[in-house]
């Protein structure tokens, strides 16, 4: 009796939980599905779902005529870029505070949280200005530089987070065997820290693969990424709704795919550890 | 003695991050400061010198301020609301049992991965076109006039693509916060014959309320500086203006820095409003 009602009840969960999942899921599905369409099925009254003709010619018309590998290569050099060097400058400091904590490691965390609080808007003109003062406007080393710094607190946060969980005692044996400090960093604890700057690693990707704020700003024909390429449709001519969503699907595709991996990590990374 | 040596190395191992983080933070902000107080038009003459607090004074005092007031509290609560109170119930849900849990998760967080400038053309072109956006169609069907979301319901239309981005974050963390919640207590309500929404309002939500704060706290941090979506859809007309989008045209479309700065300056002081909520909620945490 019992049971049939609990079966009962996980069958309308399932049912409802469903409905709602797709619903919220669909816009993304409906790109997806009008990339493959012909412009004139992709406008169609009315509108079409599956039954029509399949087709890829919105993806080579993207590739070719508007130089989508160029975008596709700076999204890929300035989120992993930014992302690389921001692990080299977070390791050995959340390191530090991780293994050596002193009286102000919670102020130094707490403050740099902070910046990262700080409104962009609030301070776009002076980046933007020494961005024309030392040559960097509209190249992909200005953008690595500000998005590294814009990341570099949740970077910090997350690896601090994780080398918490890192037992000191196994740090104490390996000292104790004689190991220094290079030694004790290189074999002990990095193997150790792996997954955890793994898991930094991709979901400051994917924040910087998806910032439009500094890329927007400090970007024009030379080093935009993938965010303001997509964003130069939004004065389109003609008919071109199959083409934005083959644009769109293409640059959303390979982030959703690394999301996907990324779940666990998503909360505890971006509470700072609040929410856990 | 080692721990003499590990400190020093410590400090040292620190040292590019901080001083980094520092020149990122002091460096553009004193330059805000400064131009704050200047009569800067780098398109009209550039630096005209000092002015005392003018800018200040006519930032507040245009006629563009209070409406950007306005669309920013509208945008920044609605999508709030909207998300808090869905995304409570959505995560309720997802901690039920149910068959393919973990790809519905993977639906529900998905918007969050697409990035701003895509969902809000996708949103813009292909669901709120007054011709040929999906909500048209089913308007058509139903037999009304359709809307023209992005003029006539512009501030609306906003908060919903802004919210459908957010309220995967809402859900996620909200979720992972009933999932700590210790099952006895809520099963020994129950048979104490307690109906469900007493079980809701006396256990889940105080047990959320942590976490309610942390959501709405960041949220509001990110919200504050809403820009890509606004930029692609409606380029700040028909109310749409907020704050954080007044500062950007008086600072680069209008080239007046010195206005734009002293804008820039309240946004910072209303960020660090916030964040001192923030930093409490995150501080707290560090001490357990």
């Amino acid at each position: 009796m019992a049971r049939a009602v609990t079966q009962r009840r996980k069958i309308i969960n399932t049912a409802v939980a469903w409905s709602i999942g797709l619903l919220i899921f669909f816009p993304i599905l409906w790109t997806i599905l009008t990339s493959f369409k012909t412009e004139a099925q992709a406008i169609s009254d009315p509108p079409v779902f599956l039954a029509f003709d399949w087709t890829l010619e919105n993806y080579s018309v993207v590739m070719e005529r508007s130089n989508y590998m160029r975008f596709l290569w700076n999204s890929v050099i300035i989120a992993g870029g930014s992302t690389i060097l921001g692990i080299i400058v977070a390791v050995p400091a959340a390191w530090s505070m991780a293994f050596v904590p002193s009286a102000r490691t919670k102020d130094i965390l707490l403050w740099m949280l902070s910046t990262k609080m700080l409104p962009a808007v609030g301070v776009l003109y002076p980046i933007y200005l020494i961005f024309i003062k030392l040559g960097i406007l509209d190249t992909r080393t200005g953008l690595v530089i500000v998005l590294m710094l814009m990341n570099l607190p949740i970077i910090v946060w997350m690896l601090y987070t994780y080398f918490r969980e890192i037992p000191g005692e196994i740090l104490e044996a390996a000292r104790m065997d004689g190991a220094s400090l290079k030694e004790e960093i290189l074999y002990v604890l990095t193997p150790m820290a792996v997954p955890g700057i793994a898991s930094t690693l991709l979901l400051n990707f994917i924040l910087a693969w998806n910032e439009a704020f500094w890329t927007l700003n400090l970007t024009a024909a030379k080093a935009a990424p993938l965010t303001a390429f997509i964003a130069s449709y939004s004065s389109p001519e003609g008919l071109f709704y199959a083409k934005l969503s083959a644009a769109s699907t293409m640059a959303i595709a390979p982030i959703l795919v690394l999301g996907w991996f990324s779940q666990k990590q998503l909360v505890s990374g971006l509470t700072f550890g609040a929410v856990k | 003695m080692a721990t003499q040596h590990s400190r020093s190395a410590a400090r040292l191992m620190m040292a590019p991050a901080v001083i980094l983080l520092l020149g990122w933070m002091l460096v553009p902000l004193i330059m805000t400061l400064m131009f704050s107080f200047k009569k800067y038009l780098p398109l009209r003459g550039g630096d005209l010198g000092w002015i005392g607090f003018d800018n200040y004074v006519r930032f507040v005092t245009s006629s563009a301020f209070w409406p950007s007031v306005v669309a920013t509290l509208a945008i920044v609560g609605g999508v709030l609301a909207i998300t808090v109170v869905f995304g409570v119930l959505l995560a309720l849900l997802l901690n039920q049992p149910m068959w393919g849990q973990g790809i519905v998760r993977i639906l529900v967080i998905a918007p969050f991965f697409v990035m701003p400038t895509v969902s809000a053309l996708v949103w813009k072109n292909m669901f709120m076109d007054p011709v040929n956006g999906l909500f048209a169609h089913l308007w058509k069907f139903f037999g009304a006039a359709p809307i023209e979301w992005l003029s006539q319901a512009s501030l609306q239309s906003i908060v919903m693509i802004v919210s459908w981005q957010w309220l995967p974050f809402a859900t996620l963390i909200l979720l992972t916060a009933i999932q700590s919640l210790d099952s006895e207590q809520l099963e020994a309500a129950e048979m104490d014959g307690a109906p469900p929404l007493k079980r809701f309002s006396y256990i889940i939500l105080p047990h959320l309320g942590r976490a309610i704060t942390v959501v709405v706290l960041i949220q509001t941090i990110f919200l504050l500086a809403v820009f890509a979506e606004i930029f692609v859809t409606t380029g700040g007309a028909f109310g749409t203006r907020t704050l954080t989008y007044l500062i950007y045209q008086r600072v680069l479309e209008s080239q007046n820095v010195g206005l734009g700065s002293a804008g820039g300056v309240y946004a910072i002081i209303l960020a660090n409003i916030v964040a001192i909520f923030l930093m409490r909620a995150v501080g707290k945490n560090l001490d357990a």
